[in-house]
């Protein structure tokens, strides 16, 4: 494929003095500078205008923009305080600190069951040669296609007939369920470039093909795992649909989303609960994806570019 | 037993999350155990063993749902009788719908071209300067954002204030206003614009998906190429025009797509910003309306095989344009 991400070993043939001209040429292009320099500003002023706001007391949000702080921070007028995260994670109308834990609780298992499932499913697809494989692959493979919203409202009245209606359960299969098609996909993708001979020798040495999957497959497997792992997790943070359809009037297990949603409509002008709420909600994710980013970008050209 | 299907105290909740991962774990650990038993399987239970799980899961919650909501959309709103393409016609004839319609259209038209236009400009630009990786960071972070925190990262920026006295705007786009002497807007309220300042909020999200795989793909082009078409007196736009963008058109076909598909499923910035009210409202906003809040499961579902019906094409396009790219190589 024309697209994967191979900079390094052309840049390797060119000579020092070459790519340090290119780098200059580059650099010194006004325009491009100018172009890469305001849509940088306006692609992160948004963000620190609402993490000012979260520091600042109430009264001052209400008083004055929060780009007016960067003159009172020279004049010493400045005011930051903690207030606004105190209250949005414990004040009795938010309660913030309640569904936290309710998105964790969510997250981890809708995380780590369709990972493992997928990872079974796309050992059978690229290394047991059973009758059928290839039409059931491309099966799975087009249920990509198929939007959540179109399995809600059947999935909903199975749910509350089982009697897990509105539970963690509802929402921890859904979760799972959703995310098998793309990550059996992808997983494949990396499970096929797996040298052959790697699992030929150790089916020579007798091995069966659950011992191959976890000596074998599964520690090669760990970056494409990480890969899809950080997708999901983000993923299932972020969320506010399936939530909200499946446990959306529960406030003992409704996400973070939910109720950051809510408060944005009944609580749309008390800027203090709103900016300190949207960076709770914010706070894990961020730490994730700047911390594996790495991986986050190999899954998302992996899955996407191979089409 | 009440706490195992609902919430309780925090660690009554820890324990129940990892009792459910228990019991996954014991569930899976029996499968493989029973499939590795006997001495020389047979091909079709291994394959039972490792595929039954996720066949079972694909088929309670995609395929069975899918059929039966197919199955809603021709009964009437609680689904007591056939009605038809009742559902369909009220969809694409009412004038409140027609908004609906024509919303969705503009979303997936601006913010696929849009975010991709602005993603290709961004890493063309810092593509090897020395920040690259700092400045394409910045334009990626939105990416890890939820939508609903995105929709209110700028639903404050668009926060007005009435003009009277000595009240300040604290919103910065109408502080912008108020600098260059316009007055302050309602950005969310004010048809038919306030569509296209939400339709910001996902063009600030895609951006950075956009760059990311464009400037993979950049970097991907041979450098000989680049330098025979330096010996031609290529430059600048120039060689944007005719060396970059050619060479990264099935990329560029890609992320177009996936942008589209995203899009089109929009659902969470309409809902946290305006709630669909003032005009805003989208297929897939209305959908939720109908089937969860004024409970026509009907209509709701006639609204979600729509938005099924229009992702087939977009994807089937991406397909055949990547078998196309396949073929010439």
């Amino acid at each position: 494929m024309t697209t994967t991400p191979q900079a390094s070993l052309p840049a390797q043939t060119l000579t020092l003095n070459q790519r340090a001209a290119k780098v200059r040429r580059r650099l010194s292009n006004p325009w491009a500078s100018g172009i890469a320099i305001v849509l940088a500003i306006l692609w992160t002023l948004p963000t620190l205008g609402l993490l000012i706001t979260s520091f600042r007391t109430q009264t001052d949000i209400n008083a004055s923009g929060w780009w007016t702080v960067f003159g009172k921070i020279f004049t010493g007028d400045a005011n930051f305080t903690l207030e606004n995260y105190d209250t949005a994670l414990h004040g009795s109308t938010t309660n913030l600190a309640q569904f936290f834990v309710n998105s964790i609780v969510i997250t981890l298992p809708s995380v780590v069951i369709p990972i493992s499932i997928a990872l079974l499913a796309a050992y059978a697809f690229a290394w047991i040669d059973f009758p059928g494989r290839d039409w059931l692959f491309v099966a799975v493979f087009a249920l990509q296609v198929v939007p959540i919203q179109v399995t809600m409202i059947p999935l909903l009245r199975a749910y509350v007939s089982w009697g897990i209606g509105g539970s963690f359960w509802s929402v921890w299969l859904s979760h799972s369920i959703f995310a098998l098609p793309l990550a059996i996909f992808l997983l494949h993708n990396f499970m096929k470039d797996i040298p052959r001979s790697l699992v030929e020798a150790a089916t020579m040495d007798g091995a069966g093909h659950v011992k191959i999957f976890f000596r074998v497959v599964f520690p090669l497997m760990v970056p494409a795992i990480a890969a899809f792992g950080i997708f999901q997790f983000l993923w299932v943070w972020n969320d506010l649909l399936v939530a909200l359809v499946f446990v959306g009037g529960r406030p003992d297990v409704a996400p973070l989303t939910v109720r950051v949603a809510e408060l944005s409509g009944t609580r749309g002008g008390q800027w203090h609960l709103l900016s300190a709420g949207a960076f709770i909600s914010m706070v894990v994710p961020l730490i994730v994806f700047v911390s594996l980013q790495r991986y986050f970008v190999r899954g998302l050209l992996a899955g996407s570019v191979k089409g | 037993m009440n706490w195992l299907t609902g919430g309780g105290e925090p660690a009554q909740k820890f324990l129940l999350m990892f009792l459910a991962i228990a019991l996954f774990i014991l569930i899976v650990g029996l499968i493989l155990f029973l499939v590795d038993r006997p001495q020389n399987p047979k091909k079709w239970f291994l394959a039972l063993g490792f595929l039954g799980l996720p066949v079972l899961g694909l088929g309670f919650g995609l395929v069975y749902p899918a059929i039966e909501t197919i199955r809603n959309s021709f009964l009437n709103r609680d689904a007591t009788k056939f009605v038809g393409l009742d559902n369909y016609v009220t969809a694409f004839t009412t004038p409140e719908f027609l908004v609906v319609l024509r919303n969705t259209a503009i979303w997936v038209l601006v913010v696929p071209i849009v975010a991709t236009f602005i993603g290709l400009v961004y890493a063309v630009v810092v593509d090897r300067s020395r920040f690259e990786k700092f400045a394409k960071a910045l334009i990626f972070l939105p990416m890890a954002i939820s939508m609903v925190g995105a929709s209110i990262i700028w639903g404050f920026v668009y926060a007005f204030r009435p003009v009277q006295g000595n009240i300040q705007q604290i919103g910065l786009l109408n502080q912008v206003l108020v600098w260059l002497g316009i007055p302050p807007q309602q950005f969310l309220i004010n048809q038919p614009w306030n569509t296209f300042f939400l339709i910001v909020i996902l063009i600030w999200i895609q951006t950075g998906f956009a760059m990311t795989l464009l400037s993979a793909a950049i970097k991907a082009i041979p450098d000989d190429i680049v330098e025979a078409a330096r010996l031609d007196g290529l430059y600048g736009i120039g060689m944007f025009r005719y060396i970059t963008v050619p060479s990264i058109r099935p990329t560029l076909v890609v992320v177009l797509t996936t942008i589209a598909i995203t899009t089109l499923k929009v659902f969470d910035i309409v809902r946290t910003t305006t709630g669909g009210q003032f005009g805003t409202s989208v297929v897939a906003n209305e959908f939720y309306r109908q089937s969860f809040v004024t409970l026509n499961t009907g209509l709701g579902a006639a609204l979600a095989v729509l938005l099924f019906v229009l992702v087939i094409p977009i994807i089937w396009y991406n397909v055949r344009q990547l078998r196309l790219a396949e073929e010439v190589r």
